[in-house]
């Protein structure tokens, strides 16, 4: 019987030859460092989560209808009476959040070690392409519901385009398809949602990490394990990515899923964060609901949209500095001139700075999910105060070291005191 | 390539020519799906002017009526709410609506045609969602100062009566007034003198 698999695989191994070597390219043969620690899982985690969305995704379409008449009761139609409906569609909308938490962490990881780095910057651009692929990808999915918080939530991203000066109006009448958003706007959201962005999303990932794969990985001591080879000419720091850190992913794709599991068998709904209250209300063109907050994976940023005032009678700024705080990201490798990579030789400076920024991020985020009013307002007036919201002030307050650690990080990370990098990575 | 090959000019600009032609077509070929995307004639044809009935409306109660898809708010201001949007004057960004939205007849501090009733789009000028009426009652969560107005859940814009917007918030004008005519005891928005249906 062996021999006859031998048999069959020869076969098609000798008409096929390119599988077996984008294998040995990308697996057996493709060299890791043997340092990775926790923070490497969120990768393959990630990859894994856009299959669990792409699978639990092709089912949800089978019932769902991208009609502005039909969709919010489809929903229901598949939450209540499509067998195990409830199942996938939980899956779905636990596996978006969940998509969002390894990507930031994994984020994270490259400001961590420096795995953005030269040689690295390109890999660093697919990410945030990616990343930015995948806000679009959950914009779109969240109007699908056609819930009040869909509703809302795409009126006002949509109207950020309209903004923009001059073209503005017209930019976000284009969007929409229609003066409102309405079913023009749905059916086309969907369509952008299921296919469009689904295929340049694949498309990035594949570009992450050929890119990944050509340069090799970056490592928590931030050294180059290609400068130090063996006689078989194998990095001596390197372990074959197949079986050592297939094993190892496996291990951490089962305890990722018990806690997927958690999450999406007894709080789907996540205390109203990852599916909000009011989106099971449905979509009224005339009524915003009372307090209305985007899905939690975008609030740092809309949090940076609301600290701005508006200037010159334009609410462009605000929307300017929301973009920016996000482009901000495909500088980073440039904006970082230590002569290290890993934090492990970094001096306080970045340490510091990078404490600063997730203590930052957090509060933003925390401040996007709550009114402007949350902190009550300020017992005095000041001819500076133009607003009395405390919470607005410590939005801005934020917003201000939010671009601070992007904006001065040439000067700091090239001031910093480093440590000497060892030629090795150590374990 | 070594230097001795000679590059066929006539084939680099026939290939240069070929690629150009090629880019334009695939540019002109973009044109019909993007525009397949902007409003259809039927999302063209809807928004006719409505009718609102005025005797149906208490002094000091708000209707909302939909126009054109939005949200337009009808308030019979009472005494009280007409006198409020003195109180707020000096913390507004644009008192006198020199560069919001309105018809002339609405440029005026009530923004309307007549101090008593309040027509306006309940569209927030910041990024579109619906304000929501906060009276003189809610100083607990509007502050002590608080007159009474609307305020947008979506990023606090807050306005006075007369759809005005406070500095501090992120809506940079004030709120929209459509065109509208009254006659006797009925309100119709989208007509005026100078906009017909």
């Amino acid at each position: 019987m062996a021999t006859r698999l031998q048999a069959l695989w020869g076969w098609f191994d000798s008409r096929m030859p390119s599988v077996a070597e984008q294998w040995r390219i990308h697996a057996s043969q493709y060299y890791a460092p043997k340092n990775f620690n926790f923070w490497y899982y969120f990768g393959s985690l990630a990859m894994l989560v856009l299959v669990i969305q792409i699978v639990s995704g092709i089912f949800l379409t089978m019932n769902y209808k991208p009609d502005a008449a039909l969709a919010f009761g489809s929903v229901e139609y598949i939450m209540r009476d499509v067998p195990g409906g409830w199942l996938i569609r939980y899956i779905h909308s636990t596996g978006a959040s969940a998509f969002f938490i390894l990507v930031y962490l994994h984020m994270f990881r490259a400001m961590l070690y420096g795995s953005h780095r030269e040689p690295r910057e390109l890999v660093w651009i697919f990410g945030v392409l990616i990343y930015l692929t995948l806000m679009g990808e959950a914009f779109f999915g969240y109007l699908l519901p056609w819930g009040q918080m869909s509703y809302w939530g795409a009126q006002v991203i949509v109207n950020l385009f309209g903004t923009v000066p001059f073209i503005g109006p017209d930019l976000a009448l284009w969007i929409r398809g229609d003066y409102v958003v309405g079913d023009a706007t749905l059916n086309r959201f969907f369509a952008l949602h299921v296919i469009a962005f689904p295929l340049v999303l694949l498309g990035l990932v594949v570009a992450h990490i050929l890119a990944l794969h050509d340069v090799g990985s970056n490592n928590p001591d931030g050294v180059e394990i290609k400068k130090t080879k063996g006689r078989d000419g194998h990095p001596v720091d390197g372990i074959p990515f197949h079986p050592y850190y297939t094993v190892k992913d496996l291990v951490g794709a089962v305890v990722f899923l018990v806690i997927f599991c958690i999450v999406m068998f007894f709080m789907p709904e996540m205390g109203g964060y990852f599916l909000e209250y009011n989106n099971f209300i449905p979509a009224d063109p005339l009524k915003t609901p009372e307090h209305i907050a985007p899905v939690w994976y975008f609030t740092p940023y809309y949090s940076i949209l609301r600290a701005v005032p508006p200037f010159f009678n334009s609410q462009f700024p605000g929307v300017l500095a929301m973009g920016i705080s996000v482009m901000i990201l495909f500088f980073l490798p440039w904006l970082d001139r230590s002569p290290v990579r890993s934090i492990r030789y970094r001096g306080a400076y970045y340490k510091t700075a990078l404490a600063i920024f997730v203590v930052t991020f957090l509060l933003l985020g925390y401040l996007g999910v709550k009114p402007t009013t949350v902190w009550g307002q300020f017992g005095f007036d000041a001819f500076f105060l133009d607003t009395k919201d405390r919470a607005t002030w410590m939005a801005r307050l934020c917003t201000i070291l939010y671009f601070a650690f992007f904006f001065l990080m040439p000067w700091y990370t090239k001031r910093d005191r480093t440590l000497p990098v060892p030629d090795r990575v150590t374990h | 390539m070594n230097d001795q090959e000679k590059v066929d000019k006539t084939r680099r600009t026939l290939v240069v020519a070929t690629s150009v032609v090629g880019g334009a077509a695939t540019l002109g070929a973009a044109v019909p799906f993007a525009a397949s995307m902007l409003p259809s004639e039927r999302a063209k044809a809807a928004g006719a002017p409505v009718e609102v009935d005025l005797s149906a409306i208490a002094p000091g109660q708000m209707a909302v009526v939909e126009w054109r898809g939005k949200p337009v708010w009808v308030i019979r201001r009472t005494k009280e709410m007409i006198d409020a949007l003195k109180v707020a004057e000096a913390q507004l960004t644009d008192p006198g609506s020199e560069a919001s939205i309105q018809p002339e007849y609405a440029e005026n501090e009530y923004r309307a045609r007549d101090p008593e009733l309040m027509v306006m789009e309940g569209v927030c000028t910041h990024l579109g969602c619906s304000p929501q009426l906060r009276t003189a009652e809610a100083k607990a969560e509007m502050g002590a100062d608080w007159a009474g107005g609307f305020y947008c859940p979506c990023h606090g814009s807050k306005f006075d009566y007369a759809g005005r917007v406070f500095r501090g918030a992120p809506a940079p004008t004030n709120l929209i007034v459509p065109p509208y005519t009254i006659a006797d005891s009925k309100l119709v928005i989208g007509e005026d003198e100078k906009n017909k249906g």
